[in-house]
């Protein structure tokens, strides 16, 4: 069965029209990358895969029921989103947001309740921050941060995970840590995953579905060594970039040569 | 030791010290005053009021009259008002992800004011209907201008502390002038001077229990009513996409809270006129004591800004008695240095 689907769908802000019909199926357990430049529409298809943005035209079917028909919270029972960064005014404890997670689950006037906290207790243990759970949360660090925020997305248990750049601000150590722990969810929990991915060479080591926008339409689709060549790439990014071979990997590395030395 | 209990216990043991702390501070206020009641007397004469009890008087019948006619009145909308400000702050900071969001500071409070204000110019000569006009005036005029400051404070989906300042000033000072100028213009409200003046300081101004009659319910039910968001604004504290995401229905919520917040804005306001700071700085200290969860934090606060205001109102009218000063000054001397030290500590954070 298919997981998401999207038949024609366009979106505008106001006037500003961003996708252009767009059709796309993602099956259970893949692991997909959005690419393409600023203004492609990479951020604006998290947030219609999320239900926050409803599309101009078209549909967008979750698990076979339409995104329109569903409430908020219905959406984030299932869907879960990583951002590229909180700002949190208040002086949360790291373990406090990540039981945010679990605001869709809660009724009005009730607490947590024993599986609340469970679900928190496995996702800070599998996100590798039990330890941290009682910092504040605005005194870590920028990739500590970003490990409690995935923690917290975990905790919605969700099945649709998605990221909107979430190695967008951090040192490459938290990157790698991060996109490790993604694909860990993606192949040991089976949660099917989406991201809006800015670095193409990260990308292609750790997505098996690569999908490049370009202009609000898909230009192309499919695994890394397809979609990443130095046609695509001059043709979408306007850049020339060589292809090569990952030393150690099958995937394709990108690598750019300056025109003035 | 607070921490090691399970978080049920823990705020049941939260709330109902706060609330054995508003009583002492309730008896302790209606029992000051140019005449001395015991304490012990004024919960024997309101037992006999209320709980059908017959304790023999060991009190002179002038107590009674002054405990139930102006005492207890008056120290009872103390803290309505300060449960009622503090509660309002809690609302408009978390939805607003701003701890500088205060009813009085964003231009609620002068909105209040100014329906009050039509409302008492109207020419209704029943007290209890006249009075009923003024909360539903005021909540009107609170949620007007708190949707016109939140309007011209936000920019690309964000509420900055600059702009919402600054938005609040402008509204607040021109409402208030608005406000001057009906007082100046009307005959009615000239007769009344001595109460609007203390209405525009932020005095308790309390004739009569009808008044909290009408009152009492829209700030109780208020405060019962924004415990139901709690959880949601705790997600509000991600932003407004974070709490979407986190299935918070935001423009729904957003509308609500700050409607609740309005209505709690109006009803203080009817009972006090122009009381500043509460609402910045009780909720600010119990934040840094109990934390930031709004599930405790919006109970806690209205009964912590209840007792306070109590106790604040206590010594607006005993410190140079027999002069009463409106509580107003008070709590603006208190809270306006508050507010600037907030401001100098939160600067870097803010970027202004």
């Amino acid at each position: 069965m298919i997981k998401l689907s999207l038949s024609h769908v366009s979106f505008s802000y106001i006037d500003v029209p961003v996708l252009h019909d767009i059709d796309l199926a993602i099956e259970r357990g893949e692991m997909v990358a959005l690419l393409g430049p600023n203004g492609s529409g990479k951020t604006t298809l998290i947030k219609l895969f999320s239900g926050v943005l409803r599309p101009t035209e078209g549909e967008i079917h979750l698990d076979g029921s339409s995104l329109r028909g569903l409430k908020r919270r219905e959406v984030a029972q299932r869907v879960a989103v990583v951002p590229q960064q909180f700002h949190m005014p208040f002086a949360f404890t790291l373990r406090e947001v990540v039981l945010l997670g679990r605001t869709p689950f809660l009724k009005a006037f009730s607490n947590e309740e024993e599986g609340d906290y469970k679900a928190v207790q496995n996702s800070m243990e599998l996100i590798g921050i039990r330890e941290l759970g009682q910092r504040f949360f605005n005194e870590l660090s920028g990739g500590e941060r970003q490990k409690g925020i995935l923690a917290m997305a975990l905790a919605q248990e969700p099945k649709l995970l998605l990221l909107d750049e979430p190695t967008a601000h951090l040192d490459i150590n938290h990157q790698v840590e991060i996109l490790d722990l993604v694909k860990g969810l993606n192949r040991e929990q089976g949660i099917t995953v989406i991201g809006a991915m800015h670095d193409l060479n990260l990308a292609a080591l750790y997505f098996d579905r690569l999908i490049l926008l370009k202009e609000g339409r898909i230009f192309a689709d499919g695994p890394p060594s397809d979609v990443l060549t130095e046609g695509t790439i001059k043709e979408v990014f306007s850049a020339s970039v060589q292809v090569m071979q990952h030393p150690s990997m099958k995937a394709p590395h990108i690598v750019i040569t300056p025109k003035r030395t | 030791m607070l921490a090691r209990l399970k978080s049920n216990q823990r705020t049941v043991l939260i709330l109902g010290s706060l609330i054995g702390i508003l009583i002492v501070c309730l008896l302790v206020a209606a029992a000051f005053g140019a005449v001395s009641i015991s304490p012990l007397d004024i919960v024997k004469m309101t037992l006999n009021k209320v709980a059908f009890t017959h304790f023999p008087a060991t009190w002179q019948a002038t107590d009674e009259t002054i405990l139930f006619q102006i005492r207890l009145p008056r120290v009872v909308a103390g803290a309505l008002v300060g449960a009622a400000l503090a509660a309002a702050g809690v609302l408009f900071q978390g939805l607003l992800r701003n701890p500088l969001a205060d009813p009085y500071i964003i231009g609620t409070s002068a909105g209040g004011a100014f329906g009050a204000t039509l409302a008492m110019m109207l020419p209704v000569s029943f007290a209890f209907l006249g009075f009923g006009l003024v909360p539903i005036a005021a909540f009107f005029g609170a949620l007007v201008a708190v949707l016109l400051v939140y309007n011209l404070a936000r920019v690309g989906g964000k509420t900055p502390i600059i702009s919402m300042l600054l938005a609040g000033f402008a509204v607040s000072a021109m409402l208030i002038a608005a406000m001057s100028f009906l007082i100046t213009m009307s005959d009615r409200l000239q007769l009344r001077l001595h109460s609007i003046w203390s209405f525009l300081m932020g005095g308790i101004w309390v004739s009569d229990w009808s008044q909290i009659a009408i009152i009492a319910p829209m700030i109780i039910g208020g405060i019962v009513v924004a415990r139901f968001f709690a959880f949601r604004l705790n997600a509000f504290s991600l932003g407004e996409e974070g709490a979407a995401y986190l299935g918070v229905d935001v423009e729904r919520d957003k509308l609500t809270i700050l409607g609740l917040g309005s209505l709690l804005t109006g009803g203080a306001v009817s009972l006090s006129g122009l009381v500043g700071f509460v609402g910045l700085v009780v909720p600010h200290a119990v934040r840094l004591v109990l934390g930031p969860d709004h599930r405790l934090l919006l109970p806690a606060a209205a009964l912590s800004g209840g007792a306070f205001l109590v106790v604040a109102d206590l010594l607006a009218r005993t410190m140079l008695a027999p002069m009463e000063i409106p509580v107003g000054i008070l709590t603006a001397l208190i809270g306006a240095p508050f507010f600037i030290y907030l401001l100098r500590r939160t600067r870097r954070e803010y970027a202004f």
